[in-house]
């Protein structure tokens, strides 16, 4: 694993009227690490991801990902760089293929190259039985792998994960996570994903951030976290029972 | 570049592929086709033995026959075309939760509302050149007249400016498509808006024109020049109304015998006197010189329509709460 920074965030602030969404984040993100960004809901976590995108400008601070500054070079960041929205949708009356094929000439990928990934990653998410079937009638943890594909037809370095398990059931939780964990390792890609539910993805990340009203309040591995705040003798810890203690704390 | 193309491909896809297009087209082929073979059958069986009338061509597009007139009809129906092709153009895709995506791609963000309009504004231009080009077909075989190139040049310019007129109600439908997150909101937006200025706006200016020029009935009759201060009180608050821009501009260039887009009343004695006096039509030139200040104040209209539009959606938070 190389330790160049690929996303960093110095005093990064979000504020919309009087209400600090997110308060002077301080983050470093290495190349090839799983990345998980944890809190509660509301607690500024889509707004961090859309400002790293240069979808919505911060107040103050600075932001560099992949070497750019999206707010100045936003082009840039989003051409190596995936992003899979919450609950991501998609144009139903097409079928996957098409929605693939947009997004890739959106991307300036000719239809000659598009053509053979397309089919790769369909097959990556194990989708390429159902590729001509209308996007309308996927099921939710179709979509939700539909979306990954979609992201990985860019050939990104770094992909950002909205709440990528939201809505899913076990086995589809399950499903995604090791998909998620297998592009981490198999294609190297970074990975930055957002959740609120957090035993779910502890399993897969390297490192997590926890995020409470706006504020960072702990970033580490887990192992590192727990005997901060658990003490070194707790052997079946929980991100939920090191999460619960600073909720208290905040 | 690059971006705004693809969208505009996908966006022209959708629509030829889509209901609503197949029905605004089938709804103005067929009322283009009655029309035109109604009054083409009516000048067929008037002129009969007797020399063809000059700009006689023309008539297919402007003569009321039993119901409207062909321009007429754009005129009235023209801004419901706009506004079924663009209410939604954004809010669906926030809805659908693609618009987020749409902008993670690398693209620029304008792309996304300029495609959406130019596709708007294409499919107008196709719909309206095919019906023009079918009632010529039409009126040729019918009349057995051939258009000359004037007429042909005064069919293009009403061209242009149908489709300026169109495309400004399609920026209206477009920026409401923007401002609302509900699709039946912005429909009826639009509606009321188009409500507006076809019905209520030619009320307001004849109740404004009573309150700042009453025309008093004193006992030695009207005063002349009440009336005309009136008339023209009545008249410069409709010219804010598309509708009022468009249809003077359409009337003048499709009828060489109308040389003012005045009313009679504010006409000079004298000028009245040579309308009816000499009844040759107007050259297209000076045709042209009545209609240009309409052309641009619709170009202004749709242009400021669509800018202000494109601020707004530039300056929006994207997120789809
Ligand atoms: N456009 C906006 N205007 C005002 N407040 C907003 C806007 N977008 C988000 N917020 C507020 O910012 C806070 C953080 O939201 P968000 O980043 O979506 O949290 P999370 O993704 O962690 O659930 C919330 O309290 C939300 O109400
Ligand atoms: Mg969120």
């Amino acid at each position: 694993m190389e330790n160049q920074a690929i996303i960093e965030a110095e005093g990064l602030t979000k504020k919309y009227g009087h209400q600090i969404v997110v308060n002077h984040l301080n983050l470093q993100i290495r190349e090839g690490e799983v990345f998980g960004f944890l809190g509660p809901n509301g607690a500024g976590k889509t707004t961090t991801l859309l400002m790293f995108l240069g979808l919505t400008e911060p107040t103050s601070g600075k932001v560099s990902v992949i070497g750019f500054d999206p707010t100045r070079d936003p082009f840039h960041v989003k051409e190596k760089v995936g992003y899979l929205p919450e609950n991501v949708g998609f144009y139903d009356d097409m079928d996957a293929r098409q929605n693939l094929q947009y997004i890739a000439r959106l991307n300036r990928i000719p239809d000659k190259i598009s053509g053979g990934r397309i089919d790769e990653s369909l097959k990556v998410v194990d989708l390429i039985e159902e590729v001509g079937k209308k996007v309308g009638t996927y099921s939710k943890g179709m979509r939700q792998r539909l979306g990954i594909a979609e992201v990985l037809i860019k050939e990104p370095k770094l992909i950002f994960l909205d709440e990528p398990t939201i809505g899913l059931d076990p086995d589809g939780t399950n499903r995604m996570l090791d998909l998620i964990h297998s592009l981490s390792r198999e294609k190297n890609i970074t990975i930055f994903l957002s959740s609120h539910l957090l035993d779910q993805v502890q399993r897969i990340c390297d490192r997590v951030g926890i995020m409470i009203k706006g504020n960072l309040v702990a970033m580490g591995p887990i192992e590192e976290l727990a005997k901060k705040k658990l003490g070194v003798d707790k052997e079946d810890y929980t991100l939920e029972e090191i999460y619960m203690k600073y909720f208290k704390e905040a | 570049m690059h971006g705004i193309f693809t969208i505009f491909r996908k966006e022209m896809e959708d629509h030829f592929s889509s209901i609503r297009f197949l029905l605004i087209s089938a709804l103005i082929v067929m009322v283009g086709v009655i029309i035109a073979s109604m009054v083409g059958m009516g000048i067929q069986e008037e002129s009969k033995g007797m020399a063809k009338p000059t700009f006689l061509f023309l008539w297919l597009f402007t003569s009321t026959g039993k119901l409207f007139s062909f321009v007429q009809f754009i005129g009235f129906f023209g801004p419901l075309i706009g506004i079924f092709l663009g209410f939604d153009s954004i809010n669906r895709e926030r809805v659908s939760r693609t618009l987020s995506k749409l902008l993670s791609q690398p693209i620029y963000r304008d792309s996304v509302i300029n495609a959406k309009f130019l596709a708007g504004v294409a499919i107008i231009a196709i719909v309206l050149v095919a019906i023009v080009l079918i009632i010529s077909g039409l009126g040729i075989r019918l009349i057995g007249v051939v258009p000359g190139s004037e007429e042909v040049f005064r069919l293009v310019i009403y061209l242009i400016a149908s489709i300026l007129y169109i495309a400004f109600w399609l920026g209206i439908s477009i920026l409401f498509s923007v401002i609302f997150r509900s699709t039946a909101t912005s429909a009826l937006a639009s509606l009321a808006v188009w409500i507006f200025f076809s019905f209520f706006l030619g009320l307001g200016a004849g109740f404004m024109a009573d309150a700042v020029a009453p025309i008093g009935q004193s006992g030695t009759g009207v005063d002349p020049s009440a009336v005309i201060k009136h008339e023209q009180v009545q008249r410069t608050i409709s010219l804010f109304s598309p509708m009022t821009l468009y249809n003077d501009a359409t009337t003048t260039i499709l009828d060489p015998l109308r040389k003012t887009t005045r009313s009679l009343i504010l006409m000079g004695p004298m000028e009245r006197l040579s309308l009816s006096r000499f009844q040759s039509p107007l050259p297209l030139l000076q045709s042209l010189f009545i209609v240009i200040p309409h052309l641009v104040s619709l170009v202004a209209i749709s242009f400021l329509c669509f800018g202000i539009c494109y601020l707004v959606f530039m300056r929006q938070e994207i997120r789809t709460v």
